[in-house]
């Protein structure tokens, strides 16, 4: 009954058996990982003529940061913030009332079948494109401006909410839907009483954070076309006033920190 | 009130969870449903107002047949059986007063049930019952700011403002401790009393139906294997219903009755007194 006599019966090592359990796979795999990593770094071709030029240039717009101009363009860049926030607003607001319903549509435990691919495909649809190339279609569609932002960051809105709720609606707690079911409620009452309460603090947190998302993206649109800041910044660019693009930056920082501010706030309050 | 024919459920994944359930329930009469897990108790109250969709057999409340009802006609049919469920199942983010005005659901329309302006009958029912449950100082909580036994009777008291013909009650003491279970059982006992109500209560806690119930049906593989009074619970019933274990234990003796007979409801001072460990 010594401690010493255990180890002659039982192992005394013991070794955490590895993720990917055949050896030879594992050395394929990781080896073959190495090799290609290896071959592409290989494969950049960097000039390094190039990028020190592009270094003193840099350096340039990073010094306009020091002293950035609001002033000489400052009614340029008044329309363009104008532009961009009536943009972020309108889209989010727009985008936020259809996807609801489409995100309740692509919920399996609510929508039968049919509905519930239909909307899928429409979620599908909206995340497939990046929003540049959105925005490239729109501004062929109807135009240069802010309205082809507002279309483009409305269609993004959709495919990124309605799927984010679509998802969280099938998370929901089916004891809580149940019970409501076994009262006698109709479907609406159903979503009202036993989905809405378990999704609304997500539902606003997500609408705060794509308002966010929509103030960003609405400066990235401009440069394509679709109107607001990023078209006052890319102007900027090309006359290389670059402490005029600095003091666009910074405000387009300073607005995004509130933003993401308040909607960290909110989203505390509201669980 | 209740009787069902020949009852069966296969689920698609091909367990049969039913096989053929026969049974009564009188107005007024609280039954207890035991048996192991996977016996079918869940599915048979579901079943009765179709959460669940049954593969075969009748059921009819009050003479009318359940089974077959159009979605329009099995709504109105459900706000007659008031459930009540294991967990609770309450609206975690909604007040105790939407929870049991849930159960007002299957009466109003979608818009007064929205801007939660139900009719003043309604809301008079809501408060008479919260107080009959012994919650009216909960009244604005948030569900889920209560205890397990707190909850609990809201679960019963969204069930009751139904107006139901009876409850099927679902593992009511499943997450609870002993004493907050027996009062919970003591409280659903004197609701049927007084109201007259037919019960099916599913039970996992052998003693606690043999406690509170008049009626203890067995359900073992989707078949009713004993129906009688909780008095004959011998060891050979409960062999025949869970399987080989020593059961000389678990049988209630008759001199231990004193205390858990249900209570016939009187209302009034000895109720507050049993309230108080709740509230």
């Amino acid at each position: 009954m010594t401690a010493a006599a255990v180890p002659t019966r039982y192992p005394a090592r013991w070794k955490r058996p590895p993720f990917i359990e055949r050896a030879w796979l594992r050395r394929a795999i990781y080896g073959g990982a190495a090799l290609y990593l290896v071959l592409a770094v290989g494969a950049l071709e960097i000039n390094w003529a190039r990028l020190s030029e592009g270094l003193v240039r840099g350096w340039r717009f990073a010094a306009a940061f020091a002293h950035p101009d609001f002033v000489s363009r400052f009614a340029d860049i008044a329309l363009g913030m104008q532009e961009s926030l009536t943009m972020t607003v309108t889209a989010t607001v727009v985008g936020i009332a259809v996807s609801v319903p489409i995100g309740v549509g692509a919920a399996r435990n609510l929508a039968p079948l049919p509905v519930y691919l239909a909307c899928r495909a429409v979620i599908a649809l909206s995340r497939s494109f990046q929003e540049i190339i959105v925005a490239i279609l729109f501004v062929a569609m109807v135009g240069f401006g802010p309205f082809a932002g507002f279309l483009t960051l409305s269609f993004a809105t959709i495919g990124f909410l309605a799927k984010l709720l679509a998802e969280d609606i099938e998370d929901t707690d089916p004891a809580q839907a149940e019970a409501i079911r076994a009262t006698g409620a109709t479907w609406a009452q159903l979503v009202n009483y036993g989905i809405q309460p378990q999704v609304m603090p997500r539902l606003i947190g997500l609408s705060m954070y794509r308002f966010d998302i929509n103030f960003r993206e609405s400066a990235v649109v401009g440069i394509v076309g679709a109107g607001g800041i990023g078209a006052t910044l890319n102007t900027a660019l090309d006359r290389y006033e670059f402490d005029s693009a600095a003091a666009i930056l910074i405000l387009i920082i300073a607005i995004v920190m509130a933003c993401e501010y308040t909607s960290s706030l909110v989203r505390k309050r509201i669980q | 009130m209740l009787r069902i024919e020949g009852l069966a459920k296969r689920y698609r994944t091909g367990d049969l969870a039913l096989d053929g359930v026969d049974l009564e329930v009188p107005a007024g009469q609280v039954m207890g449903l035991i048996g192991p897990s996977g016996a079918g108790k869940s599915t048979l109250i579901r079943c009765i107002n179709r959460l669940v969709e049954p593969t075969a057999g009748r059921i009819f409340l009050k003479g009318q047949e359940v089974t077959g009802l159009g979605r329009a006609a099995l709504r109105q049919v459900r706000r007659r059986m008031g459930m009540i469920f294991q967990e609770f199942a309450l609206v975690e983010r909604l007040t105790v007063m939407e929870n049991v005005l849930s159960g007002r659901l299957g009466y109003v329309g979608f818009w007064r049930s929205f801007a939660r302006r139900y009719p003043p009958a309604d809301v008079a029912k809501a408060f008479a019952t919260l107080d009959r449950v012994g919650l009216m100082e909960h009244v604005d909580k948030r569900a889920d700011a209560l205890s397990g036994g707190q909850r609990q009777r809201v679960g019963i008291a969204r069930a009751l403002v139904q107006d139901p013909d009876m409850l099927l009650v679902d593992e009511p003491t499943a997450s609870l401790d002993p004493k907050t279970s027996r009062q919970i059982m003591r409280l659903i006992c004197e609701l049927c009393a007084e109201r007259n109500l037919a019960a099916i209560v599913n039970l996992h806690d052998v003693n606690l139906a043999q406690m509170f119930v008049q009626r203890i049906v067995g359900l073992r593989q989707g078949r009713v294997v004993f129906d009688g009074a909780p008095s004959a619970l011998t060891p050979e019933v409960l062999t025949r219903i869970y399987g080989e274990e020593d059961w000389t234990r678990s049988i209630k003796r008759e001199d231990e009755d004193e205390e858990a007979a249900p209570a016939p409801a009187h209302g009034g001072e000895p109720e507050r007194e049993r309230l108080a460990g709740l509230t």
